[in-house]
Parts: structure tokens; sequence; C-alpha cells
């Protein structure tokens, strides 16, 4: 079936700001030249971390496998250029509270020179959409709009959930970042490739192409690509330009009117949504045979003295990113990971780029003051009528910060996509989405607890039920015994001596009654 | 190099307490000026006295609290209180009783609960009708409006009465103030006579009582700014204007001549004041868009109840200290369906 009318549907609340994306949008700055080293995390992606396939002082070559999955849900490294391992040890990585993360460190040569890659697949619909599958996920493929969710999980729906929509994700709602707009821009045909192998390994009926409208360049050349590969079925919607219309279940209910259910993933409403640098880097996978080595990153903001898009490495240090877009200005104050709704500050720039870095925001002071002290909440609602997910923010801030974590849920915390519209909205400046963080963490950590104890309780449990199956057995045993002596007694007090002989005759009886019995049946069939 | 840390979302938040709470104090200013072209200046004075105390009583009850003081003061929540209530008293009202009843909304109603944001009452309200039951008499001497009045009093004889000093020669109270329309309806009706007797009277006019309903017109010009402003929804204003039509309406039908009409409750009283400036009120309102229309349409209801059949000849600050209560329980039950709600996840 196709979706009639695409985009004919809403989405609850959202907010509208100054999207900023003049000041990079349509710039490309070129490569980052090859630093000297490069810091690959072995986490870069959602689920199980990697684990090393080298070691130290091995020389490796470009796109070669330097870390490997070890769960479903995980993803590959590759080296991004030839060079030697110097160490695998725990570094800074760019996250909220600046912790440190086992990394491979590289020691780049300066030669870029390619290993031993895979073979192209430009038959790929002659080929079984697992092997495809496969392909995606030694890529090491995960989502490039910012979650970085394994790809090959994605695509991998099963059987019992037919797909009708694939979405194809370039709304790009935060604002200032515009990697994606220039991907679409610039290599439309790249990602109109990526969508026919991804229309083909989810086997759906249609796709639709997702772009808000504060980018028309790109959705023409979006739409001259389309047309031009002669593909059926594919459609690029203009979407009106509302943050977080890109939130994939927003995006979802606005192209096709379906919700994604609460605590649920979209192939339970027969849709897969994958952003388009994610269609992008499948193509190189299955047409070229190459892995995911670096991205565009958008490098912006007033702090920043030549704002644009920059193709990087993974594992480039951001500061040497950011001297490639002319270093920083008078004006830099705070640097932001992300996107200013949805991405967080960094208290230093000396970290790697990596998968899902799709925005390196240096902000001024006016783009991105200090917060003010929080006021009490004073039940404005404005929270509520900003929420896309249809929460009750302030209640949720109120059993949040009182601790109440079964209300939390009860208040469906987990449907919360932290996108950040309650804080923004709040007159009281609370800073909400921390909240709920704070909430989340604190449920995910009591839930372990009690499944451990929970465990602990089973085993404790099994342990008693153990010693008592033991100790009943050995009653049990003990009573036999005493049966056996009984019946003995009862049954005339017979001489132990005499039985025993009685018994050892009685054998023998048996004994020779079976020979008999054998040899008339040998007997019988000769 | 190295930057300072903070959560996001990053950006100059386009809303503050203070814009919130300034953007009603302005949009009662029509009103006021209306207020005080029909009754003269006592109100201005009412104000005065009442923000001047609401100040003072918030800084000490703060700094008692030994929080910080001037973020406190600078929110404008405890003018708005102050104003709220300086507008719904009697423009002669005594001095005394104004402070009385700010000292009561900012120390009892407001900081004994937890300060801003955590008060279940509306603190103006809740001081309004404490005055109202424990002064029935002042709390209900009101002055005609302008075009009846014969003895207008100019400021200084305004500020002399209510500071104490009496009246000019030669007037007394009962020649200078009259009862509300609400209050004198509800007495005409006690006698006896029909609506259509009680319409002769010289104070009511277009849609209500004279006066009064230009004052009412002109709190809804401030009130749909509030609206066009995004600072409060339609809902319960719009819900409780309809509660009320709704119910004064229905018994209107069946008996015109002891019921007085619809128009009447609204333009006669404190209603638009209330709907779209009291019962707004969003830290005592309910907070969801289903709990807002509720809690507007009991207020309605209930204000014609009380007006009805009740004690007391105005209503609205009872009602909406009533459904102050229910407001909780009925957030509770009218929470909005989550985004991918499943059908057994529904109620
Ligand atoms: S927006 Fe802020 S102040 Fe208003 S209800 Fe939500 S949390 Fe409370
Ligand atoms: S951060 Fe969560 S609670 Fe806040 S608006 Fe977004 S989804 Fe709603």
């Amino acid at each position: 079936m196709i979706t009639k009318n695409p985009g004919q549907w809403d989405f609850h609340g959202g907010i509208h700001r100054p999207d900023c994306k003049s000041l990079s949008a349509g710039k490309y700055l070129g490569k980052v030249s090859l630093p000297d080293t490069l810091v690959l995390p072995l986490q870069q992606h959602i689920g199980a971390m990697a684990e090393p396939v080298v070691e130290v002082g091995d020389h490796v070559l470009k796109g070669q496998t330097i870390a490997r999955v070890t769960e479903y849900i995980g993803a590959p490294i590759h080296a991004p250029t030839s060079g030697t391992i110097t160490a695998i040890e725990e570094r800074p990585v760019p996250h909220p509270s600046g912790l440190s993360a086992p990394c491979i460190i590289l020691q780049t040569d300066g030669r870029d020179e390619w290993g031993e890659l895979p073979e192209p697949l430009p038959y790929f619909d002659d080929l079984d959409p697992s092997l495809l599958r496969e392909r995606i996920r030694w890529a090491g493929i995960v989502g490039l709009g910012g979650a970085a969710f394994p790809t090959s999980v994605k695509v991998n729906h099963g059987p019992d959930r037919p797909i009708q929509t694939l979405v194809i994700n370039g709304a790009e709602c935060e604002p200032y970042i515009t990697c994606d707009d220039l991907l679409m821009r610039e290599q439309a045909d790249r990602i109109v490739e990526g969508i026919k192998v991804l229309l083909y390994v989810v086997d759906a009926e249609e796709c639709l192409i997702g772009i808000e409208d504060n980018k028309p360049e790109a959705i023409a050349a979006m739409r001259k690509a389309v047309a031009e590969s002669g593909l059926r079925d594919v459609q690029v919607v203009q979407v009106p330009t509302r943050y977080p219309m890109g939130g994939e279940k927003q995006l979802i209910k606005v192209l096709t009117g379906k919700e994604v259910p609460s605590n649920g993933i979209p192939s339970e409403v027969g849709v897969i949504c994958v952003n388009v640098a994610t269609a992008a880097a499948v193509t190189d996978a299955v047409m070229a045979g190459r892995p995911l080595l670096s991205r565009l990153v958008t490098v912006t903001g007033e702090g920043v003295n030549n704002p644009g898009n920059l193709e990087v490495p993974f594992g480039s240090f951001m500061s040497h990113v950011i001297e490639q877009a002319g270093g920083y200005s008078d004006k830099a104050y705070k640097l932001i990971l992300g996107g200013p709704m949805m991405g967080f500050t960094l208290g230093d720039d000396e970290l790697p780029v990596t998968k899902g870095s799709n925005c390196l925001l240096v902000a001024s002071r006016e783009e991105a003051p200090d917060p003010d002290k929080a006021m009490p909440c004073i039940r404005c609602g404005k929270c509520v009528e900003a929420c896309p997910a249809q929460l009750l923010p302030q209640q949720l801030y109120w059993y949040a910060r009182a601790k109440d974590f079964d209300k939390t849920q009860e208040y469906n915390l987990f449907d919360c996509i932290e996108c950040g519209c309650c804080s923004w909205v709040c007159p009281s400046h609370i800073p909400l989405v921390q909240y709920y963080r704070f909430a989340k963490t604190e449920t995910w950590a009591l839930e372990k607890e009690k499944q451990q104890a929970e465990d602990a309780r089973r085993r404790h449990e099994a342990r008693v039920e153990r010693l008592e199956r033991l100790e009943r057995e050995r009653k049990a045993r003990l009573r036999q015994k005493k049966e056996a002596l009984e019946k003995k007694t009862a049954s005339g007090g017979m001489d132990p001596k005499k039985a025993a002989v009685e018994a050892a005759m009685k054998r023998v009886a048996e004994k020779k009654a079976r020979q008999a019995k054998t040899e008339k049946r040998s007997e019988e069939s000769s | 190099m190295k930057f300072p840390v903070h959560t996001s979302p990053y950006g100059a938040l386009p809303n503050n307490v203070t814009r919130v709470m300034g953007e009603v104090l302005l949009a009662l200013v029509p009103g006021i000026i209306a207020l005080v072209y029909y009754f003269g200046p006592g109100v201005l004075i009412n104000i005065s006295l009442a923000v001047t105390t609401a100040l003072v009583a918030e800084a000490g009850v703060l700094r008692l609290r030994h929080r910080p003081v001037r973020p406190a003061l600078t929110d404008l929540s405890a003018t708005v209180t102050a104003v709220l209530l300086a507008i719904a008293l009697p423009p002669l009202t005594p001095w005394w009783m104004t402070i009385l009843g700010v000292l009561f909304a900012i120390v009892m109603v407001k900081h004994l609960y937890g300060g801003l944001g955590y008060n279940p009452f509306n603190p103006a309200m809740a001081a309004y009708v404490l005055l109202l039951v424990s002064f029935p008499v002042d709390m209900t001497q009101w002055l005609p409006p302008e075009m009846l009045n014969e003895h207008p009093l100019n400021l200084a004889q305004t500020l002399t009465a209510i500071l104490g000093g009496g009246l000019p020669d030669g007037l007394t109270w009962d020649t200078v103030t009259s009862a509300t329309p609400l209050d004198a309806m509800r007495e005409q009706l006690k006698m006896n006579k029909t609506i259509s007797e009680i319409a002769q009277n010289p104070m009511w006019g277009d849609f209500g009582a004279r006066g009064w309903e230009w004052v009412g017109n002109w709190f809804l010009v401030g009130g749909l700014f509030l609206l066009w402003r995004k600072i409060i929804t339609w809902h319960i204003p719009f819900s409780m204007i309809a509660g009320l039509l709704l119910a004064s309406g229905l018994f209107w039908l069946f008996d015109a001549e002891s019921m007085p009409f619809p128009g009447f409750h609204l333009f006669s009283g404190g209603m638009i004041l209330g709907a779209f400036f009291i019962a707004t009120d969003p830290v005592t309102a309910s907070t969801t868009p289903k709990g807002r229309l509720i809690y507007g349409f009991l207020i309605g209801v209930t204000v014609f109840i009380i007006r009805t059949w009740g004690g007391y000849p105005d209503a609205v600050a009872f009602a909406v200290l009533l459904m102050n209560m229910a407001a909780p329980t009925i957030d509770y039950y009218t929470r909005p369906r989550v985004f991918g709600a499943r059908e057994e996840d529904h109620g």
C-alpha cells in the first residue's frame, strides 16, 4: 500500500527557533588534512563495545578492521588511514560528563594506503538480502544523524514485521547543522543509490524522503536525483520547519500518519527510518566495498572564523578540525557537540570526532549564555504544549525531583525523547531534560539492582530448594531402609543367611528359564 | 582550549517568569483605567498600598526563610497578586484592610505553603474571601459608576476616606456608596420583584450593569492580549464563561422573570476579570488541556450556583478557591494520551 498524501499529518508541540543555518549552509570546506594521530574509541555507537583485533605495534592499512563486533547490537571499527597502532588505552572521549573510555591510538604514516577490500556488489539485487546486511554490518555503519544506532540491526526487522515504508530522514531540524543539507545538495545520487539498496534489503513498498522546507536546494537536488534514478514509489516530501521534525517518531507521523507505539520501534508499524548520510554510507559499503571511515561534520557558530562543513576521518581531534575551519574567533565561548537543542557542551577540544559527531558548534556568549538560576515551577503548562511526546513534563519534573521513580514511569518517562522543547519554553528556566536523564539513569540502576536482587533471591531459593530436596531424599532413603527392615521382621524374622540363599536360588532359576527361552527363539528363527 | 559546560538546550531562552508576570500586569492596564474612569481614583490608591505591602512582605518572608530576595521581587509574582486583590476590593476600602489582605495573601497563602509555585490556593482570592467574610459590610460598599454618581470624590477626598479621615462635609457613607449590581439584583429578587421591574432601575445598561459592563469589556481586551501573547490558553476563560452562560441560560429559559439574563452574569461582576486573569493563575489551576476545560467549566457553573442560591452576591473568588482544591485530582484523571500510546494503555 502506498501512503496517500504523505506529509499531510502533524505532530503535537515542538518549537520554532531561529535555525542559524545560513552560517554554514552549502559551504564545503573540503577534507580535513590527516592528523598525525587518530584516537578511535571502541564505543562509537549504541550497543556493545567493539573488541580490538590488533595489537600495539601492528601496522594497519586503510579500511582494515581494527576492532570487531562482539554482540548482535554493535559495530566494528576500521582504520581510517594507514599507520601503526601505538596504544590501546583509556582516553577522554566526547561525553557529557567528560568520561574516559578505551580507544585505539593510530599513528598515521601519511601514505593513506588502502588495505584489501571486499568486492563491490553492483548487482546487489541478485543477492540474498542477508548478504547485504552482512556487508552493512561489516562496514560499521551506524545512524549518522547523531544517534549512532547500528544500521545492520535496524534493517534486520525480521520476517514477522513486513515493512511498508522506508523513511529517509533529511529533515535536519536542529538549528545550525547543515551537513545533511550539503550532502543532499551535492551528493543526492549517492543517497539515492543507498535508498535503492535499502529498499531491496528491507523489501519496502515505498520510500518517503522527508526534508524541511528551509532547505529548498536540497529538496530540488533530491527530486532531480530520484527522477533520474527511475525509481518508482520514491517521493521527496517537503515538511514544515519545526523542531523536532527530524525526531524519528515525529517524522514518521508527519509522513505516514502512523504513530510508533509508546516504548516501541518503527518496524512495529511497518516503517524503517534511516538518515540520508547513513543511506550514502550504505552505497559506499555495497557499491564500492568501502567501510565507514569518515563523515561530514558541520563546524559552525560565531566562535569559528570560517564556518562550513568538512569531511573528517574518525579519530581526528576537534581542535584540529576547528583549525581547518579558520580556527577560533574572539567570540568562542562554548564548544557544543551536536546541535543547540540536543547536543552537549564539551570541556575540552582535544577529543576525537566519532561516528555520531554531526556538528561542532563553537558558540559565542550570546549564542549560548550561561544558564540562569532556575525558579520554581509555576505550572504554566508551556512545557505540556511543547512536548512532542505528549507527556506532562512538569509532573515528570516534580516526581524526578522527589526521586519517585515509580511515578516517573507511570508518567511515561521512557517515552521522553530528550528533545529539550520543554526546557526551551519553560519560563522558570528549569533544566527539565537534565532531570529526566537523571531519572532514567536512576531507574536503570534500580532495575539492575532489582534484577540482581531477584537473581540472588532465585539463587538462594534454588539452594534452599536443593538442600531441602537432598534432605527429603535422605529421609526417604532412611524410611525405605527402615521399612524394609520392618517388613523383614514382620515376615517372620527369617534368618538373613537363609534369605540370601533363597534369593540366590531364585535368581539361578530365573536365569535358566531365560536361557531356555532364547534358545527356543533362536531355533525357531533358524 | 578549555570551555565551560552546562546542560542543553543552549541559547537565549524565549520565556521568563518576569516577562509572563509583566505582560499580565500590562494586560490589566485597560481595565484599571476603566475602573478609575467609572469609579474614581480609589483603585489606584488601593493598588499602590497593596503593591508596597506585597513587596515588603515578600522580602521579609524570604529573609526569614533565608532565601534570595532579589529574584523573587523581580519575578513580579507578588506584584500581580497585590494588583489583582486591589482591583477586586471596593474603591474606598480602608487602608488597613488592604494591607491585611495582602499580608494574608503573601505570608499565609503563598509562603506558608512553600512560596511561588507551591501554593494550592490563589493568594489574591483567598485574601479576598478572608476580607469578605470578616468585614462583609465594608466589602460590599462600592461606589456608583460615574454616570450615576452625584457626589464624585476627587483624589484628595478619596485618599482621606481610605486613610480613615472620613468623608467631605455634608456627605455620609450611605450617600456616597451604593451596593454592587450583583448585590442589588439579589436584594431586589429577594423582595420578590421581577426582572423586568428591576431592569427599570437606571443602574442597568446595555449588557449588564452600567459602568461595570465597560470595565468588563476593557478587562476582556486585556484578556485577549494575553491569549494573543500565549501567556494563557483559551481553555479556562472559554470553558468558564461557557459554564456560566450555560447554567444561567438554562434557568433563564425556564424562568426569565426571576432569573437574570445570562449576559447580566457575564458583565456585572468579576466574571471577565476572573475568567482571564484569576482562574488562569497557572500555579493553582489545572495544567492539562482537558483538565483546564473541566476546571473552567466547573468554576463557571459554581459561580452561577453561588450567585443564585449562596449567601454571597459575588462568587468568583469562592468558586476559584473550590476548584483550586480539585485541580490536582482533575489533572490526575485528565492526563493526555501519550504519543503512540497502545490501546491497552488508554485510561
Ligand atoms: S514550563 Fe516550566 S514553569 Fe511551566 S509548567 Fe512546565 S516546568 Fe513548570
Ligand atoms: S525533553 Fe522529553 S519531556 Fe521535554 S519536551 Fe522533549 S520529549 Fe517532552
